[in-house]
């Protein structure tokens, strides 16, 4: 019966996680719902996942840019994620209409805000944290999607195109007002939330 | 002490063997006496009962899950030209830093939720049906329905549990002597087709046993499409019973690979009396003599049809992974069969990663019952200009449209095996064609 006592041991962490998840995900019903995702990816059952335990996803597996979304849950140097860490970077995709029952002032600015959101995203092409995207960095995004029908010069002077378009200072890097900039027209809202059904 | 047990030994004995014969007998002759329609409608009503007080509890809290099928997020099936060819507008090929954004909603909607990794495990239910093994949010509802709880575990565990053993044992009998007598090589070649039609009686009479032991009630739907003789039936799989199942209303002959184990025992046995096809591992890797095998077989038309699950894997009976094209390309009709289970009862799903058979044997024997409803759909054969693949894309639509099952066109490997790159490849190739701007190429 040990499975049992060890999902015992769960549920009695469950209303813990729920106290503290419910100021990042407000409804009880979704934050239950995640907790189950969560367990149910977790293979090793010991309350954390791990980079494998995403990969093992097939939807996610052939989506060119699999792998960097799979980092945006793991912090600096660590390669586990635990509930908290998982539902966190969930919470960015959280549509925008959510935070009208949440006013809580003194909360900062919520995860899914406008802002919030086009970090993520700029995150996903500035690896190394510089705040700032490389040509290379963004070099290494474009390879990823496209894969190999596009040959190096024609990726690179794509690459060298959309900086220059979005470089306002000269330094030959995209920083992230500079990329807020380009994006200002772009319903960010829509595109990078998802709707829950209960 | 002594005394006690020497009392009650004799009366549990009676008791045992006579819900033995006066369910057993009627069940090798195909008829039943009502108990267990009798233990069944019981049943139904307590959990009837038993949903409308969790209801009420839950009332006081946010609305349960109360319909986990419906899914956990709206998934719009945007493609990718849709997407990024909306932002294009007039200019004819380009790059823009937003095109991060589809990939990146794609893939956080198949953390929260994805198709596939949800039909290894088994189905959630709406309401919970009083065994542990199916409570994932164990809260205490009242004292009621934990003593109700309890009274289910005496019953399943006490009562349920032993008399099932014993049919197994009984079973393993019956069905061990009559296959020695009709293998016995001094049997004359006359009375061949007398041995025949005997251990054709003798399969369905042991299986009848079998299904009437895990108390199965099942519903057979259009049976005039039943699969005949030279013919291949072809089912969703969800767990080994799916053979007992079907082969309660008659005779198949069984395809698979040879496994050790229990199963090795029982495959050996089988084989002796009726000619079923077992491939040896290495044999399976060589498609054409399995293909040759099994038309030989087809073509006998005097051979009981096969019975073939080209899923190829256990899939927890929500939906209907994609066919192999294999068993489509013999050749010869195909009669496709729908078996939904209903999970109220008991879940039937093998989860192999998790449960090896003895224990998934005694989780079916202590749960409630196994129920489930069988659809014969009419038989269907290649069209002209039509390839394997599209024939088993159709049969299997068709299973799913009758099972009321979801139809995916993923491979029920990936339970065990890494997807294969082709697919990445192929959005690769899209969205490259969307950045060049060649609207031409495929």
């Amino acid at each position: 019966r040990w499975r049992l006592f060890s999902d015992l041991l769960y549920k009695h962490n469950f209303s813990e996680i729920i106290q503290r998840a419910s100021k990042i995900f407000v409804s009880h019903s979704q934050i239950t719902r995640l907790y189950s995702r969560f367990h149910s990816l977790d293979k090793g059952e010991n309350g954390a996942l791990s980079r494998e335990d995403f990969q093992r996803i097939p939807e996610l597996a052939i989506n060119p840019l699999g792998d960097r979304i799979i980092n945006a849950f793991f912090p600096e140097g660590e390669d586990q994620v635990n509930f908290r860490g998982f539902m966190r970077t969930l919470a960015h995709f959280r549509p925008v209409e959510d935070n009208e029952k949440n006013k809580d002032p003194s909360a900062g600015e919520p995860l899914n805000s406008r802002n919030n959101k086009l970090l993520f995203a700029f995150r996903l092409y500035d690896l190394d944290r510089d705040d700032k995207i490389s040509r290379d960095e963004l070099l290494q995004v474009l390879r990823m999607m496209v894969g190999v029908n596009i040959s190096d010069e024609q990726l690179g002077s794509i690459a060298d195109r959309t900086i220059q378009e979005a470089d306002t200072n000269g330094d030959m890097c995209i920083s992230f007002s500079e990329f807020i900039k380009v994006l200002e027209k772009v319903d960010v809202e829509q595109k990078m939330s998802i709707r829950f059904l209960h | 002490m002594g005394g006690f047990w020497a009392a009650v030994v004799p009366v549990l004995q009676m008791f045992f063997l006579s819900l033995l014969l006066l369910i057993m007998l009627p069940a090798m002759f195909g008829f039943s006496l009502g108990i267990t329609e009798t233990y069944m409608k019981i049943l139904i009503k307590t959990l009837k009962w038993a949903t409308l007080r969790i209801q009420k509890s839950s009332k006081e809290e946010e609305t349960l899950k109360h319909s986990s099928s419906n899914g956990l997020i709206q998934r719009d099936d945007s493609s990718l030209e849709k997407e990024i060819g909306e932002r294009r507008g007039n200019r004819r090929g380009d790059f823009a830093l937003s095109d991060v954004f589809y990939f990146s909603k794609k893939g956080i909607e198949s953390i929260v939720e994805d198709e596939v990794t949800q039909r290894f495990s088994s189905e959630e239910l709406v309401s919970w049906n009083l065994l542990t093994r199916t409570n994932n949010n164990f809260h205490y509802i009242s004292l009621r329905l934990t003593i109700l709880w309890g009274v289910g575990v005496i019953v399943r565990y006490g009562i349920l549990l032993p008399l099932r053993i014993f049919y197994d044992i009984i079973l393993s009998y019956c069905w061990m002597n009559p296959q020695l007598a009709c293998c016995n090589d001094g049997v004359d070649a006359l009375h061949c087709r007398l041995k025949d039609w005997l251990s054709e009686l003798v399969h369905v009479m042991c299986y009848r046993i079998c299904a009437r032991g895990l108390s199965a009630t099942i519903h057979y739907h259009n049976r005039e499409n039943k699969p005949k003789k030279g013919g291949i039936c072809v089912a969703n799989h969800t767990s080994p019973i799916d053979v007992v199942i079907l082969a309660n209303d008659g005779g198949y002959a069984m395809v698979g690979q040879v496994h050790g184990g229990l199963m090795g025992v029982v495959q050996r046995a089988m084989v002796r009396a009726c000619p079923h096809i077992w491939f040896e591992r290495a044999e399976m890797k060589d498609r054409h003599l399995v293909t040759q095998r099994l038309r030989d077989h087809v073509n006998d038309k005097k051979k009981l049809p096969i019975l073939i699950f080209p899923e190829g894997t256990c899939i927890n009976n929500t939906s209907v992974m994609m066919f192999k094209k294999g068993s489509f390309e013999i050749g010869g009709t195909i009669y496709p069969v729908a078996i939904k289970y209903d999970p109220q009862f008991g879940d039937a799903f093998w989860n192999s990663a998790k449960y090896n058979m003895v224990s998934y044997l005694l989780r079916m024997m202590t749960s409630w019952a196994i129920v489930c409803n069988v659809w014969y759909l009419p038989p269907m054969t290649q069209k002209e200009g039509e390839d394997a693949v599209q024939f088993a894309n159709r049969v299997k639509s068709a299973i799913a449209q009758q099972g009321g099952l979801v139809d995916l066109s993923w491979d029920g490997g990936l339970k065990r095996a890494k997807v294969k790159d082709t697919f990445k490849q192929e959005q690769q190739k899209k969205y490259s064609c969307m950045v060049v701007g060649d609207d031409s190429s495929e």
